[in-house]
């Protein structure tokens, strides 16, 4: 009994530090979980970046689901990840607010008309202030906002085919049932 | 022939002592704050090198920004690093340092964007007790199994008949010498 204790606790440590290792082996650091999921959005009413007279806001969104894409024309990964949101824009799904950040409104325009524009409409972040307030630290990010003005999703780095297929349309078609 | 069982439970419970301080550096790495807080306090302690601020609340500030991770370049403070968003957030800090905000209140507005991740100094809190303690108590029970073994193998030492005498070995060791 006593020598099974000598050979299993060893053991036992060495696979706890398999186990460790391994997990660590597949985490990625740069994808730092945002303590804003299923908390309110934080509010802001920026100029747009097609109609600047007019802003557009988070409380004009309240009580539809939408995506906020944060993006830019500097932006390079973004170029990945467009014709992905231009075709969800095309299939109508939700509506998808652009955050130009840190953007010269003429670039991100040119940008736009270049690739197609599946926003419902842009919003202009030019000093990052807003996407501060949304814990924005590299572009692009992607959240999911649900009727009630809640966070409940948020894609760092391009979205992908795999994220859309796999979290981003279930969870939109799941918030549209939600009154 | 007991000898060499108790030598190599000597052995294992070694083996279980490293393996548990191995097993400590692997949850460090897991969650790397805990060495990145020695990262932060050395460049801590190379700062005094530094020529001294211009004013008290610059000072404050410095003080601050180093002990607050940027999130761009993960490994570096937000004083040391160049990133734009490092910037921007020093910027953020020193207004709200500037509206009469604590470093507390500060901290605070950071972790609600970006999480316990920006602070260098991770809190002690029901998640992290696992990297506050898990070494302690890693190193306190391989350190048990090492006396325990130990103290074990004197004792059956001392009164096995199977163990050599001290004359045994003498007489050996020179029937080895004459040979």
């Amino acid at each position: 009994m006593k020598s099974a204790w000598k050979w299993s606790l060893p053991l036992a440590v060495f696979v706890a530090l398999v186990i460790f290792l391994y997990v660590g082996l597949y985490r990625d650091p740069r994808e730092v979980p945002s303590p804003l999921i299923g908390k309110p959005a934080p509010a802001f009413a920026l100029r747009q970046l097609d109609t600047p007279q007019q802003t557009l806001g988070t409380a004009d969104m309240h009580g539809k689901v939408w995506l906020l894409n944060v993006w830019a024309s500097w932006c390079e990964s973004c170029r990945i990840e467009h014709p992905l949101l231009v075709e969800m824009a095309r299939q109508n799904m939700a509506p998808i607010i652009g955050l130009d950040y840190k953007d010269k409104d003429d670039l991100g325009k040119a940008w736009l008309a270049e690739r197609g524009n599946p926003y419902a409409a842009s919003v202009v972040d030019a000093d990052g202030r807003v996407g501060i307030d949304w814990g924005v630290y590299g572009v692009p990010e992607t959240f999911v906002i649900d009727k009630r003005g809640v966070i409940r999703y948020k894609q760092i780095g391009p979205v992908t085919a795999e994220a859309l297929q796999r979290s981003i349309v279930p969870l939109i078609r799941e918030l549209q049932k939600e009154s | 022939m007991r000898g060499i069982v108790m030598r190599a439970s000597g052995l294992l419970a070694c083996i279980a002592l490293i393996a548990g301080l191995i097993a400590a550096g692997a949850l460090a790495q897991v969650s790397p704050t805990a060495t990145d807080a020695a990262a932060a306090r050395l460049s801590t302690a190379r700062s005094t090198s530094e020529p001294p601020p211009a004013s008290p609340l610059d000072a404050r500030l410095k003080k601050l920004e180093r002990e607050l991770r940027c999130l761009v370049c993960q490994n570096q403070t937000l004083a040391d690093s160049d990133a734009p968003l490092a910037a921007d957030l020093r910027g953020e800090i020193r207004e709200l340092a500037v509206a009469g905000k604590s470093d507390d209140d500060i901290r605070a507005f950071l972790t609600a964007r970006y999480g316990d991740f920006v602070l260098y100094n991770p809190p002690v809190q029901a998640n992290t007790w696992l990297l506050w303690f898990g070494p302690f108590v890693l190193l306190a029970a391989g350190m048990l199994v090492w006396w325990r073994m130990s103290r074990a193998s004197g004792r059956v030492a001392a009164d096995d008949p199977a163990r050599p005498t001290a004359d045994a070995d003498a007489s050996r060791g020179r029937a080895l010498l004459e040979r």
